[in-house]
């Protein structure tokens, strides 16, 4: 329940482009035809499930603190953390070589059709972003590393695909000259963010946001209002009974 | 003698306007709209990435003729990782909330694709002077944008501007509030980022039609 729970979560509520923005640079240049959308959607979500896992180990057995216990009792004190972002980076980038050798060898076509997406890959926002999130989030298994990497990939590949699906349909459209390309672009993933919120209610009644101290305030104050209403209204029905 | 000759200063000055960055180069955008809710958090963006970029550019121009082209993005990310691994902890001990609300967006600092756009594009080609140069020039084009967004998204949002409340008491019905002004709180969600931006790219466009694109 676990795994089908964050699963949904991170392509639908947590979707990488439109809840948090990652990726938005390849996501917008290329977005213009569907079939490089796909291609560049499937290297995202191949690499994201592989460096997730592959990162949660590293941050399991070496970067967080007490994490280098394994080597022995005097290394329990140690905290690597701060060397996450270069230990992250650097895993990503060889795996992104590593893949894209492995597939030039096992399967050409596959290759051929990913072939200029994958090295891209290395610097795409989502793919750190993967990581990093998998990090502050606490993911506790393996297993559910490796789902939210996938799913996190696959909510791209929802996203990107959509986009261009609608860029490819836009351009019979007659958009205000000012606005096409790019501006009209940003307008209809803002809109499709807005949607893609309404997902929020899936599951637990959407994640708690951190709200502005003005709204809790605000909040706080008219909890008081009530508060201080419900004792006007007591004493007043006190009173009524009195009569 | 002037110290910036008329090509350097169009090296700091294009990318304030019309070779912006954000709405023309399309780069950066990833982290540029998730932290924008605030103005503070923009201006803390727009320093760091400041100064990942001028120092960055520097380093990547300096050691532009011994780094192999084939290991270049390598290097390249090792050398921002680092830069970004320096602000990450700066700002951890100088400024903790924000760095607690500024989260896993600062280490997209590295990701950030006007970093590794502007040393491909100009650091590897380029002097150190003119890259620091070119460093600054983007990434102040890059924290235009970004506080222009976030003073519109705070402003409207929350009514308030690096906190103070200039739109009177939203509380105790002072200022506007007191005429029945309400804050939208929609400018705080994440899509209206990307509104707000793309109504900046309408704006700038409809100004100098050169930029508008064919479709």
């Amino acid at each position: 329940m676990e795994h089908v729970e964050l699963f949904f979560k991170s392509i639908f509520i947590d979707n990488m482009v439109f809840a948090t923005f990652l990726g938005m640079c390849s996501y917008l240049a290329v977005s213009k035809k569907v079939s490089t959308a796909v291609g560049l959607g499937a290297a995202v979500i191949f690499v994201l499930a592989v460096t997730v896992p592959m990162n949660w180990l590293l941050d399991q057995y070496v970067l967080r603190p007490g994490a280098l216990k394994w080597l022995g009792a005097e290394y329990a004190d140690y905290d690597l953390s701060f060397l996450s972002f270069i230990l992250f980076i650097a895993t990503i980038a060889t795996m992104v070589q590593l893949v894209e050798i492995v597939v030039e060898k096992f399967a050409p076509a596959l290759y051929t059709s990913l072939g200029i997406f994958l090295p891209l890959i290395a610097v795409n926002c989502a793919i750190l972003g993967g990581s990093l999130f998998m990090q502050s989030r606490d993911i506790q298994t393996l297993g559910l590393a490796f789902n939210y990497g996938l799913a996190s990939g696959i909510g791209w590949f929802l996203a990107i695909l959509a986009i261009a699906a609608i860029r490819e349909k836009i351009r019979y459209s007659n958009v205000p000259a000012p606005l096409r390309g790019l501006g009209i672009t940003f307008i209809i993933t803002g809109l499709m963010a807005i949607g893609f919120m309404s997902f929020g209610g899936m599951l637990t009644g959407g994640e708690e946001k951190t709200e502005t101290t003005d709204e809790v305030a605000k909040v706080e104050v008219q909890k008081q209002d009530t508060a201080t209403e419900d004792e006007s209204l007591a004493e007043v029905s006190q009173e009524i009974n009195n009569k | 003698m002037a110290l910036l000759s008329k090509k350097d200063t169009g090296l700091l000055l294009d990318p304030l306007a019309d070779n912006n960055p954000i709405t023309i180069q399309v780069l950066g955008i990833c982290s540029a709209l998730a932290i924008t809710a605030q103005l503070k958090a923009s201006i803390v963006m727009a320093v760091s990435v400041m100064f990942v970029l001028a120092v960055g550019n520097v380093v990547i121009s300096l050691m532009r003729n011994i780094i192999p082209s084939k290991i270049r993005i390598i290097v390249q990310l090792v050398v921002v990782a680092a830069l970004v691994i320096i602000v990450d902890q700066v700002l951890k001990a100088f400024a903790y909330e924000l760095s607690k609300t500024l989260s896993v967006f600062v280490g997209l600092i590295i990701t950030n694709c006007i970093i590794m756009g502007r040393f491909e594009a100009f650091a590897l080609g380029n002097g150190p002077y003119r890259s620091f140069l070119d460093g600054i020039g983007n990434a102040a084009g890059y924290g235009l944008i970004l506080i222009i967004v976030g003073f519109f998204r705070e402003l409207l949002g929350s009514g308030t501007l690096l906190g103070f409340k200039v739109l009177g008491d939203p509380i105790a019905k002072t200022g506007l509030y007191a005429i029945g002004y309400e804050n939208n709180g929609f400018m705080l969600l994440s899509p209206m980022a990307l509104i707000v931006v793309g109504i900046i790219i309408w704006v700038q466009r409809s100004r100098n039609s050169a930029l508008i694109e064919e479709n």
